[in-house]
């Protein structure tokens, strides 16, 4: 008994031949933005675990105390965009490794694009219409920045 | 049978090994940066969808968002993020090693090398911040 077997490298269906290569744009964009992220996030890392107290010294100050500075709104907003569309891409492709084109197929990655679009949308509102000093009750006012009360 | 036949399969004379044999990829270098790839891309993204969630608090409330950020503070989550850290560390790594074994014929040629190279620069970057990352977890 024979069977054949394709060449290693011919593709499971042929790239467009007019149009855009989005498949190739996609290969491109995983690449560039991780050389990028690295930066981003071994930063942010860094920022939020490793000076003075680490973790222990997040709370709402914290945040305000970075947000006052546009340069980290700047930094947290490259950082929420680039990721997320990296991972949800990646996703995508662990999606089509998986599943068959079909009803499910569609679901996930419809599912993946939703909430990629919900989170960007509501992550980039969050940092540029961050209010450092909001209305607290009284006895929460220790929970507020320093400057809130200069 | 001439050279050029590997379109073509023949039933082999003698019965194969029980298990499959070594191949390149399979159950080596290459394989193994790849499914750690692929666990700690999926890890972060979930991690990904919720820190935003969380940070987002930040536009409810102080109380809230503090509430939320003192789960990140306690032991069994300082211990998480040592866990997320290493997926971060070998994602981002193993991610410079995949592009350079795209764009450059060296890389592509001692891509094992680099594998090893990546799992060293892993374990110097854990040793650096798991116990002052601990430190910060456990004194407070
Ligand atoms: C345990 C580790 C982490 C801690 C304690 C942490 C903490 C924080 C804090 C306190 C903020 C508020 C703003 C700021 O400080 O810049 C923030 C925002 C953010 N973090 Fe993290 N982070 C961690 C890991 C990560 C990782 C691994 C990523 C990327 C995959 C990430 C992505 C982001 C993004 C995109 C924002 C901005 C969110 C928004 O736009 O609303 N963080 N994080
Ligand atoms: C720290 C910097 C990062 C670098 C250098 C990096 C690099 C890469 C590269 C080169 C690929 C391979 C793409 C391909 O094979 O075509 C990839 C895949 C992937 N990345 Fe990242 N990445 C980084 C951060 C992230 C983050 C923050 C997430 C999650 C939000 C993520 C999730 C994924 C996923 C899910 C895949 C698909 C894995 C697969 O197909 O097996 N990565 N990454």
């Amino acid at each position: 008994m024979t069977d054949t077997i394709e060449a290693p490298r011919s593709p499971a269906r042929p790239a467009r031949k007019r149009g855009t290569n989005w498949e190739k744009w996609g290969w491109i964009y995983m690449r560039a933005s991780g050389v990028v992220l690295i930066v981003l996030i071994f930063g942010h890392l860094f920022m939020n675990l490793l000076v003075g107290d680490g973790v222990s010294a997040i709370d709402f100050g914290f945040v305000a105390g970075k947000w006052a500075d546009p340069f980290w709104q700047w930094w947290d907003v490259l950082m929420l965009w680039l990721a997320l569309i990296h991972g949800t891409n990646g996703m995508r492709t662990i999606v089509n490794d998986y599943t068959n084109p079909g009803a499910v197929q569609k679901v996930l990655k419809g599912a993946l694009f939703a909430a990629a679009a919900v989170l960007i949308v509501l992550g980039t509102l969050v940092v540029f219409t961050f209010d450092p000093c909001p209305p607290v009750a009284a006895d929460a006012a220790d929970l507020l920045p320093s400057f809130c009360s200069a | 049978m001439p050279e050029n036949s590997a379109g073509t399969l023949a039933t082999p004379a003698k019965p194969a090994r029980e298990k499959p044999g070594g191949t390149l990829y399979r159950g080596r270098e290459g394989m193994w940066s790849w499914v750690l790839h692929r666990i700690t891309g999926v890890a972060i993204f979930f991690f990904l969808l919720v820190h935003i969630l969380d940070t987002a608090l930040v536009r409810v409330s102080p109380e809230a968002y503090n509430a939320v950020i003192g789960t990140y503070q306690t032991p069994i989550m300082g211990l998480g993020e040592v866990a997320l850290v290493g997926a971060i560390v070998f994602h981002a790594f193993n991610g410079l090693r995949i592009i350079l074994v795209d764009f450059w014929s060296w890389a592509t040629r001692n891509q094992k090398v680099l594998f090893y190279i990546v799992v060293a620069l892993w374990i110097i970057t854990m040793l650096a911040f798991t116990p002052r990352h601990l430190i910060n977890v456990f004194s407070h």
